[in-house]
């Protein structure tokens, strides 16, 4: 499968603040990627760095096979956004954003391209309106239609369902699911809401304090039989040699700073047995976290689970 | 780039803030005209009262349309810099209050095109501020007071003048005036340009401006050698009014006026380059910093 978007050794310093740590992770074309983790986890920053409105401190993007730093302006025609909240022009009406922001995006729109955009969204009917008149959830769905306008091959967007009722949040997710498989679109949604990546996103990664917790497809990182553990050892380089001669390896979850599985939480005792018997001297092992818990532990504010001593 | 800048005079046209300034100088202008038509012999003759009785001009017809719009100039010209800074400290910053910049910074547009585009946008409407100066100040003050010779009024150390500019010999000068006017403002409108860079709402970059022109144009008024010689020469401040140049007529060494002549040519040109060097030096400063701000709004 061909990559849409890689991401590199990606970090973000603001002064002594370290806001995305190391990060790396691949989006493939046609996924819908689920970018989770608490607010201020480092996932608008991420985002940001992918448009270029940030400049990593370090690591690299590349999206569509082109750095995005030497192919930025060929890249962008390629993407739609929406960053947080939807901002547009509240003194112009519906259709004049569409237009100045369709234009801006390298496009000569018609009336009717613009029409069709607003007819998608259920804007048809407040298309002179201006914004300054509309609801939360109407310019949300105007910066939608502001984002697609152009075409666009991947569309990126940063918790788009915040300050939407129930109705709104339901439109957007069958949005984001028809771009993916009527459109064949590549979507990167943000979301501190386990459940509203589960329902849209085929993978997904989690980011806290601007370190990657997990990457993988949603299916399999939220499987209620599989756990997340984390290992301690008194040396993790020894460890991870030994672990690469087991069947034990598919399961590592690749540029963590501690050694991290994903696995079935049945199999946690043989793998404990095989590494004892490789030598490896185990300091500790982590409670047997479901991703949901562990994600839901994250969010409830109890800080960084720890491996406990069990 | 056209097609951005299209956009941008299409933004600032929806602007109400915009008209502002268009009112502000209309309601200004139309204040002076009332006032002149009313009482303005008191005016000319307080003026006029030190000049030696052998100065042979008819009093009456010394208040005309182009005497009006020099009085006019002289006033407004010091206040203009507010009502540019209204709109060109708007330029970013109003941007990132509303949250558009991000979203325009998503689009395949590099930021030295917007920083142009933003500067070349706040260019055009320090001009057409300046058109309209010229069709109220200049062009109804002809129609109210009609066209006559030019009685200038100039203080020249401890001495006062009053030159004389025959009616033929005026129009031009008030073109040559308005332009180097609009250069002036432009330094402005890059100067606030640059100051909104650095804001996230154009309240602060409005007045940072207002203030930083405010204590140039006071430091340019002080008149002490040392200041002379080693500060006001590079504060652009000190080159705002050098539009009345073009109305400093050339004379013989008689005293006679020499049709079609300015006293200091040099002079103006000087402050036009010296102008011209702020506006770039500006500009280039904004595309600088701009590129590599991190966009945090």
């Amino acid at each position: 499968m061909s990559v849409a978007i890689k991401v590199d050794n990606l970090s973000k310093k603001f002064n002594d603040f370290t806001a995305v740590n190391n990060l790396s992770f691949t989006v493939n074309k046609g996924d819908v990627y689920g970018f989770l983790g608490q607010n201020g986890a480092g996932k608008s920053t991420t985002i940001r760095m992918l448009l270029t409105l940030i400049k990593p401190t370090q690591g690299d993007i590349t999206i569509f096979e082109k750095n995005i730093t030497t192919h930025r302006k060929q890249i962008l025609q390629q993407i739609g956004a929406v960053i947080e909240k939807p901002d547009l022009y509240k003194y112009l009406s519906a259709y004049d954003n569409l237009s100045i922001f369709a234009k801006m995006s390298g496009i000569k729109p018609t009336k009717q391209l613009l029409m069709n955009q607003l007819q998608m969204v259920g804007l048809a009917d407040r298309a002179k309106d201006k914004v300054e008149a509309f609801s939360q959830g109407m310019k949300q769905r105007l910066g939608i239609a502001v984002a697609l306008v152009h075409n666009p091959d991947l569309i990126i967007l940063d918790e788009p369902t915040n300050g939407l009722d129930p109705q709104g949040i339901t439109d957007i997710r069958n949005l984001i699911l028809s771009l993916s498989k009527d459109s064949g679109k590549t979507v990167v949604v943000s979301s501190h809401l386990l459940s509203e990546i589960e329902l849209v996103a085929n993978r997904m990664i989690i980011i806290h304090k601007g370190k990657k917790i997990v990457e993988g497809s949603v299916a399999e990182l939220l499987d209620p039989s599989k756990a997340l553990i984390q290992l301690q050892t008194t040396d993790d380089i020894f460890a991870l040699q030994q672990l690469q001669q087991t069947k034990w390896m598919p399961f590592v979850q690749p540029n963590q700073p501690k050694l991290q599985l994903v696995m079935p939480k049945n199999e946690v005792p043989q793998l404990v047995a095989d590494l004892v018997n490789k030598n490896v001297q185990l300091l500790s092992i982590s409670p047997m976290h479901a991703l949901e818990n562990y994600f839901l532990s994250l969010t409830n504010n109890t800080a960084h689970v720890e491996p406990a001593a069990n | 780039m056209w097609n951005l800048l299209q956009i941008e005079l299409f933004k600032i046209s929806k602007r109400p803030r915009t008209y502002i300034a268009f009112i502000a100088i209309a309601a200004i202008v139309f204040i002076f005209q009332f006032a002149f038509k009313a009482d303005g012999q008191s005016y000319m003759d307080l003026m006029l009262q030190s000049v030696k009785d052998d100065f042979t001009f008819e009093r009456t017809k010394a208040i005309n349309g182009y005497f009006m719009c020099y009085i006019i100039l002289n006033t407004l010209l010091i206040q203009v810099p507010i009502l540019v800074a209204l709109v060109a400290a708007d330029s970013i910053s109003g941007e990132a209050n509303m949250g558009t910049l991000r979203l325009m910074l998503t689009k395949p547009i590099s930021r030295t095109q917007i920083i142009i585009v933003k500067f070349i946008a706040a260019t055009i409407f320090t001009l057409l501020l300046l058109v309209w100066m010229a069709i109220t100040a200049l062009f109804l003050s002809m129609l109210i007071f009609g066209v006559d010779d030019m009685l200038i009024f100039r203080s020249k150390g401890d001495e006062s003048q009053i030159l004389q500019i025959t009616k033929d010999d005026i129009m031009w000068r008030y073109f040559a005036a308005f332009g180097y006017a609009t250069v002036a403002l432009t330094v402005i409108a890059a100067l606030a340009l640059l100051l909104s860079i650095f804001a996230q709402n154009s309240i602060g970059p409005i007045i940072a401006t207002v203030c930083i022109v405010i204590v140039c144009t006071i430091i340019s008024n002080i008149n002490v050698p040392i200041i002379d010689k080693n500060v006001k020469p590079y504060l652009f401040t000190s080159y705002l009014v050098g539009w009345k140049g073009f109305f400093y007529i050339g004379t013989t060494e008689d005293g006679e006026p020499i049709k079609g002549s300015i006293e200091n040519w040099t002079a103006i040109r000087n402050s036009l380059l010296i102008l011209i060097g702020h506006i770039v030096g500006l500009v280039s400063l904004s595309i600088f910093i701009f590129k590599r701000k991190d966009i945090l709004s």
